[in-house]
């Protein structure tokens, strides 16, 4: 498996190793599973899915199938500061896509990626409950509000 | 089912009642009495144990009075009392309406398709009568992939998810998995990676069951044609036992209808200049396998702790290559006996170029085979000399229907012909070998006489023969029992295989073949729609054909003696083992992430 950049070490292959366990290593329960091993690694590397589909004893293609149905899944990892940016109706309706497309614009990735320096990610939310400020981003645990298009650019400034 | 009281239930579908078992469906009711439902997702093998109804492309939809929304006929129970339209209106149109959905994401490529004609997808267009397509709009597009056997076309899926079912269930592989959402699902190996870089073993039973041109055959059709018009090469073809019972199929013929001359003379008219048969290497094959199976045996009862016992028969590339990936432990314990395809080409490049005085170079062996594994097999680098493959081409049954349609060749009204010598003569245990049993059968026939010295009074081993997924059966060798384990499709030889694992397996000798049926199965055979009683009637018409046979047993074969005699010396001899074995190599890691 030469060709896997991210490589667990010994103590993450028992906690992941564990973390099957405490599921009876029961592939009924292989979104479960997935879901804890997303909250260790912060994503979902191929030799991660590789070790789950081992342990409970599925093909890891039936593992990368279920990983890519579910957008709360990734497979990339989070950035240094990950960016969300709302988009729920209220943020929506006040321009939160045009933000998000300044974003994109900047950055050069899309949603779900991160950059290829490893310092920023970016996601969507669904509403965080912050509607007097929409639009609304968040990076790391930083809420922006009523942030414009134009704006985009000194909030990174913060990050560089 | 004795004493079991079955409760009956009474629906009337279309205007006609009738009464059907509790827990059966609309679909299966529907079917008793006549009325057939159009489908396209479910496919019921029940009787080989192959099962697929997810209820996903609702093609298959009814009206139930009562009841607001359409059902579909596939998983809804039938219930008492229940009235059911198969072709209302409502039910018409809804059925359309499906399908225009799913044609209007499918290229228009049916003209040059290679499932044309054979496509479930197209002769249900035609039959719900579709002229024009309402919806337009993006089509989803993704990269073919193409491997050593097989094409995949995701562009064409239908996402109806069959080839799952065979890949994960029946096969036990796991190559295959529906991935992404949407508008972006498609069936596809782990992290889409291309097919070569999965576990998969070529079987080619997701081509079989694939309802559209999504996944197809690597073809080579061509190759041979531009070799077989080439003046300085010399074409020589061989053509397994399985082929000759299912060929037929293509030309409008019976399920089951032997065409061995007619396959014959269809393959002389093509111009292939000698005409010989995978049997003979069939025989070869008993011969090695079965002197290894002796050895091993007698070893065993002389108190060896050693030994390897069960031996795996290894004529299954697609077998071979699943162990390879599975076992990687165990790979001292099948047979080192080549497939009889490979035998044949090992034999005809080092033994009948000479004797003809042809050059290796200038000698293309082509093969007809019922598989797509064999594509990859002649592919593996162990069965070339310098770069120049034992095996050039193998095509399968269909892509030989297809050749002989393209050359204007009548097959129907061909005489009969025979095969050419001397790689042209077999025994009944050689056509066998085309079914699950046929090459454990064939090696004990021969086993039997080498090791006792008395000669058989029954060649028929009928406690062999079935089409039950795995069974055992023992044969009484001159007081020694020997105990006999066989499997068919990959998900059952799985178990045996964790069975001698564990050290529980009490068998001698175990036969394989990756494919439900065996190679009557096999995914390059003309497809069976789903129907079992096709498998069924080319299993019956392989045990016909041996019978026929005038030597029934690989070790009386006249040419094999001569060949033995004039080259080889004796069976497993050194020069034997140069050509006609193999060894099998640990493929964990060749499934890897760019
Ligand atoms: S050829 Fe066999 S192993 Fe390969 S994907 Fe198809 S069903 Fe699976
Ligand atoms: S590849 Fe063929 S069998 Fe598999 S899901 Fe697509 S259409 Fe169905
Ligand atoms: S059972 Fe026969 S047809 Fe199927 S993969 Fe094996 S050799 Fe090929
Ligand atoms: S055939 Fe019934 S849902 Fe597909």
């Amino acid at each position: 498996m030469s060709h896997i950049k991210f490589k667990l070490n010994p103590e993450q292959l028992t906690e992941l190793k564990e973390v099957c366990k405490s599921f009876n290593n029961d592939k009924g329960e292989l979104i479960n599973v997935l879901h804890k091993a997303q909250g260790i690694f912060g994503y979902l590397p191929a030799e991660v899915q590789e070790v789950v589909a081992k342990e409970l004893k599925i093909s890891v293609a039936q593992v990368y199938g279920v990983v890519t149905f579910y957008s709360f899944f990734s497979m990339m990892p989070k950035g240094q500061h990950p960016i969300s940016i709302c988009m729920g109706t209220a943020c929506y309706v006040r321009g939160g896509e045009k933000v998000l497309d300044e974003f994109k614009r900047i950055l050069n990735i899309q949603v779900g990626e991160t950059t290829p320096d490893g310092k920023y990610s970016m996601s969507c939310l669904r509403c965080v409950g912050a509607c007097g400020l929409a639009p609304v981003v968040m990076v790391g645990d930083k809420v922006y509000g009523r942030v414009a298009p134009d704006g985009v650019r000194d909030i990174l400034k913060n990050y560089e | 089912m004795r004493n079991q009281i079955m409760e009956l239930v009474k629906i009337t579908i279309d205007g006609k009642t009738v009464e059907v078992e509790k827990g059966a469906t609309i679909y299966d009711a529907a079917k008793l009495i006549g009325i057939d439902i159009p489908t396209l997702c479910y496919m019921n093998m029940g009787d080989m144990n192959i099962k697929h109804n997810p209820g996903g492309c609702r093609i298959c939809v009814v009206e139930v009075e009562g009841r607001r929304n359409l059902a579909p006929s596939c998983v809804t129970p039938v219930m008492n009392g229940m009235v059911v339209n198969t072709h209302s209106v409502r039910v018409l149109n809804a059925r359309r309406t499906v399908l225009e959905l799913m044609l209007s994401d499918h290229p228009f490529d049916c003209l040059v398709c290679a499932k044309s004609g054979n496509c479930d997808l197209q002769s249900l267009a035609q039959r719900l009568g579709i002229r024009e397509i309402p919806f337009q709009g993006e089509q989803s597009t993704y990269r073919k992939d193409t491997s050593p056997s097989i094409i995949r076309d995701m562009d064409k899926c239908i996402m109806c998810r069959r080839c799952e079912t065979m890949c994960n269930q029946v096969q036990t592989v796991g190559a295959l998995s529906a991935v992404n959402r949407g508008f972006q699902a498609v069936v596809a190996p782990a992290f889409e990676m291309n097919l070569d870089h999965s576990p998969c073993t070529y079987c080619g039973q997701c081509i079989s069951v694939c309802p559209t041109g999504a996944l197809t055959e690597v073809d080579h059709t061509r190759q041979v044609i531009n070799a077989l018009a080439d003046p300085k090469k010399t074409v020589i073809v061989q053509t397994a036992p399985a082929v000759r019972v299912a060929l037929g199929e293509e030309f409008g013929m019976e399920p089951g209808t032997i065409v061995t001359g007619k396959m014959a003379a269809a393959l002389r008219k093509l111009g292939f200049n000698y005409v010989f048969d995978t049997d003979f290497a069939a025989d070869l094959t008993i011969m090695e396998e079965g002197t290894e199976l002796l050895g091993r045996l007698n070893k065993f009862l002389a108190g060896d702790k050693k030994v390897k016992l069960p031996i795996l028969t290894s004529c299954c590339p697609a077998w071979v290559k699943f162990f390879e990936h599975n076992f990687p432990d165990m790979l001292d314990i099948p047979s080192t006996a080549r497939s009889p395809q490979q035998m044949f080409g090992a034999i005809a490049k080092n033994y009948f170029a000479e004797k003809i005085n042809v050059k290796r170079e200038d000698l293309v062996v082509v093969s007809i085979m019922p598989c797509v594994a064999k594509k990859y097999e002649c592919s593996r680098e162990e069965f070339s000399t310098n770069g120049n493959p034992d095996v050039d081409y193998s095509l399968s049954t269909r892509e030989l229907a297809q050749f002989i349609k393209q050359a204007n060749i009548d097959f129907n009204s061909l005489d009969d012909e025979d095969f050419d010598r001397p790689l042209g003569e077999s025994t009944g245990a050689a056509v066998i070998f085309g079914t699950t049993g046929g090459v454990i059968e064939a090696a004990v026939r021969t086993a039997y006489e080498i090791h006792t010295g008395k000669k058989l009074d029954k060649v028929d081993f009928q406690q062999i023969r079935g089409l039950e997924n795995v069974r055992s059966a023992s044969v009484d060798v001159d007081g020694f029992e020997l105990k006999i384990g066989i499997a068919h499709g990959l998900g059952n030889a799985r178990k045996l295989l964790e069975d001698i694992r564990d050290g529980k397996s009490e068998f001698h000798a175990i036969e394989i073949m990756a494919c439900p049926g065996g190679c009557i199965g096999g995914g390059g055979q003309p497809y069976h729609h789903g129907d079992t009683s096709i498998l069924k009637a080319r299993f019956k018409a392989i045990y016909r054909e041996d019978a026929g046979k005038t030597i029934r047993k690989s070790h009386e074969n006249p040419y094999i003696i001569q060949l033995y005699k004039e080259f080889l010396g004796k069976p497993c001899s050194e020069l034997s083992h140069h050509l006609l074995h193999t060894k099998y190599f640990d493929r964990q890691d060749d499934v890897f992430v760019d």
